[in-house]
């Protein structure tokens, strides 16, 4: 019995990563169509940014929670008005431009930090069901997706920030008529998603091994679920996480690891193969 | 400006003449200083092994300067010719043509990972320059024309597996890095658990970008293993020792690794989630030996910032003083001479004691030692003094078969 507690706490864990990974990237992806392949840089940069201040002295909690999207946010925001605000509606080019961003971060934090493992100590500690044994941090991290989730949900619908920023996706010549400033909007939304990735690095960073390469792990998978979650930000990035998330821990369990990949990127193409439109272009439309 | 014939034929014979006679001016300058023996180095000092590969040069550049130091070799001086190899396949090829065509070395260190070591043993067997590949590795290169002077899994796994055993029980989980390296020592783990009366419960392989460990980690709590043997390979892997942890299982069941702490893990992970680990190499930093810590003293010395100096530093630095060895021995750099006197059971008391050339099979007999993690820094807790590359002397013969040019894979 108290197998299957624990294993629904690694699928609820493998959920709540994919979510937190990706929502970031549905909001730069999603919102903006950038396809912004130095996503798993931004990753990689929250994790640093942790790990960095965590080790001088700052607080693990502040570090994550604070410093880690603080820190991405702003660079995404440098980022955003040197280079990509040349980009909307260039949509290879952007692939290109952060394509070879990737590698320019990369290089980078490999020359101030050598090529070599970075790490913090994992905060909270484990428990016991039954003779098994989980952590503390899993439940953390579900905890964050949905406060996440819920603090995406209230500033896209209830504010007014929420408001002019999905006018301006849906019809910038027309939301520039009433008055809006598309290009600051589309600054906004960009740092935005980047403090959310930044968040999201923070987050992982204690349960991860971080090396200026670790963006690479992350990058297939988080495009992988935005893709397959479709146009609705929280709907489809939600579903597709539950989908994938669900899929790779169950199949690793009752398989093998190497399976258990083998069996997500299989369910992701029978997924777009029948969804060409991901999850909420069917069952969640208008949605958030 | 307008160029008549006339001027322009005396122009092109003039520049031509100077062509013709510029080798012979640079060579003779060349021969003026002393025409020193060279020696190439291919290491990997940037990209993903570039870790691996820096102490590695410090190690060679430190031997050689010792050895110039001491008056050089046949009363000439050593030179080192390296390249960066930027942990990139097909830059080893190129600079090993280059090393054997163009700068025409006397002998070449190099080579990290299995796959760049078979990128370039050809070439050099092709263009017969001797080759020292200092690396631990799987086992079962068989050619004349190398020697491979760092561990094999018969050195060490034989060793782990056994005092892991002894220690925690006889049930084993294997978890391994999905290629060949994680596939071939996985293979070897089973063997001497097996040969120790041990079971081995399940074996997972990872591919080398999966992050996520919790599944597993909860597989291997239904499982109920004494014991967990780790190939885990690279930094996406350490997160397993993370997730490990925050699970609450550290302590509750021994890790032994043949991978864990090669590079900088001890000192780059948290105490907590690094303590108690066991593995077992061919040299440790921490060794006490006077030897061992000059050693270390030397590297740091000259490089304050220098890596951990692991079985691949000192490995590299006995394989250098080996072929000076060998040389000195020889009276020459000629190839074949060198060969044969390094045949004839050299020995060189190195930072991990005293190494050893085997004839049959151009691996080194040396000492292994076992450690285990405590408090970011491995504690040495046994030495086995003279192993032997038995896996490698299983299928390979050079004193027979002195053509074999192969990498043989080891049937357990």
């Amino acid at each position: 019995m108290a197998i299957y507690v624990i294993l629904a706490l690694d699928v609820l864990n493998g959920i709540s990563s994919l979510f937190l990974l990706c929502l970031g990237l549905a909001i730069i992806f999603g919102m903006m169509k950038i396809i912004n392949l130095a996503h798993g840089e931004f990753i990689m940069l929250g994790a640093y940014a942790t790990v960095i201040s965590a080790n001088a002295g700052v607080n693990i909690w502040i570090a994550m929670l604070i410093v880690a999207p603080l820190f991405v946010g702003i660079v995404g925001l440098v980022i955003e008005r040197c280079l990509i605000r040349f980009l909307y509606g260039r949509l290879v080019d952007s692939m290109l431009a952060t394509w070879g961003l990737s590698l320019l971060i990369i290089g980078i934090i490999t020359t101030i930090y050598g090529n070599t493992q970075q790490g913090v100590p994992t905060p909270l500690g484990g428990f016991s069901i039954g003779s098994y044994q989980s952590s503390y941090y899993t439940l953390f991290l579900a905890l964050m997706a949905a406060v996440m989730m819920a603090i995406i949900y209230g500033v896209m619908r209830y504010t007014r920030f929420g408001l002019v920023a999905r006018a301006t996706m849906q019809n910038p010549a027309m939301a520039a008529t009433l008055g809006v400033n598309p290009a600051r909007v589309y600054m906004s939304t960009f740092a935005l998603g980047a403090a959310v990735t930044g968040l999201a690095g923070g987050l992982l960073a204690p349960v991860s091994g971080i090396t200026p390469v670790m963006g690479g792990a992350y990058v297939a998978k988080a495009f992988m679920t935005v893709v397959g979650g479709g146009a609705a930000i929280l709907s489809g990035t939600l579903s597709a996480a539950s989908l994938f998330g669900s899929v790779n821990q169950i199949g690793a369990y009752f398989t093998t690891p190497v399976y258990g990949e083998v069996i997500v990127f299989t369910t992701a193409i029978v997924l777009i193969r029948l969804l060409p439109q991901g999850i909420s272009g069917r069952f969640f439309k208008g949605n958030l | 400006m307008t160029l008549s014939r006339r001027r322009f034929l005396q122009r092109s014979a003039l520049a031509t003449s100077t062509l013709i006679a510029a080798p012979a001016v640079f060579r003779s300058g060349a021969l003026a200083a002393e025409n020193p023996i060279t020696v190439g180095s291919l290491h990997d000092q940037s990209g993903p092994i570039g870790t691996s590969g820096t102490p590695m040069v410090y190690a060679l550049q430190l031997a050689v300067d010792e050895i110039n130091a001491g008056g050089g070799l046949l009363g000439r001086p050593l030179k080192v010719i390296h390249y960066d190899t930027q942990s990139n396949i097909q830059l080893y090829s190129q600079y090993a043509q280059q090393l054997a065509v163009k700068d025409k070395v006397d002998v070449v260190h190099g080579g990290i990972t299995s796959a760049s070591r078979e990128a370039i043993r050809p070439t050099f067997d092709r263009f017969k320059v001797l080759y020292f590949y200092n690396t631990l590795y799987e086992g079962g290169v068989c050619d004349r024309n190398t020697f491979c002077t760092g561990t094999t899994p018969a050195q060490t796994v034989e060793k782990l597996v056994p005092s892991a055993m002894k220690k925690a029980g006889k049930k084993a989980y294997i978890i391994a890095a999905d290629y060949n390296y994680g596939q071939i020592t996985a293979k070897w783990m089973t063997k001497y658990c097996k040969d120790n009366g041990g079971e081995i419960l399940s074996t997972d392989f990872f591919p080398l970008d999966v992050t996520n460990f919790g599944s597993t980690i909860s597989k291997i709590q239904a499982a109920k293993p004494d014991l967990i043997l780790s190939a885990l390979v690279g930094g996406n892997h350490t997160a397993f020792y993370r997730q490990w942890t925050a699970a609450g299982m550290k302590g509750k069941i021994p890790i032994a690794s043949t991978t864990f702490g090669l590079v900088n893990e001890p000192s780059t992970l948290d105490a907590a989630e690094s303590d108690a680990i066991i593995g077992a190499y061919g040299y440790f930093e921490e060794l006490t030996t006077p030897a061992s810590k000059s050693f270390v003293e030397k590297i740091k010395k000259a490089h304050p910032d220098s890596p951990y100096i692991s079985e691949l530093a000192s490995c590299t630095y006995e394989g250098v003083m080996l072929w000076a060895e060998g040389v000195k021995k020889a009276g020459s750099i000629d190839r074949m001479k060198v060969i044969e006197a390094l045949e004839s059971g050299l020995v060189f008391d190195g930072p991990s004691g005293k190494v050893s050339l085997d004839k049959q099979t151009h691996h080194t007999v040396r000492n292994a030692f076992l450690a285990e993690v405590k408090d970011r820094k491995w504690s040495v807790l046994e030495t086995y003094t003279d192993a032997k590359p038995a896996d490698t002397a299983s299928v390979c013969d050079l004193v027979k078969n002195p053509n074999d040019v192969k990498q043989y894979i080891i049937n357990l």
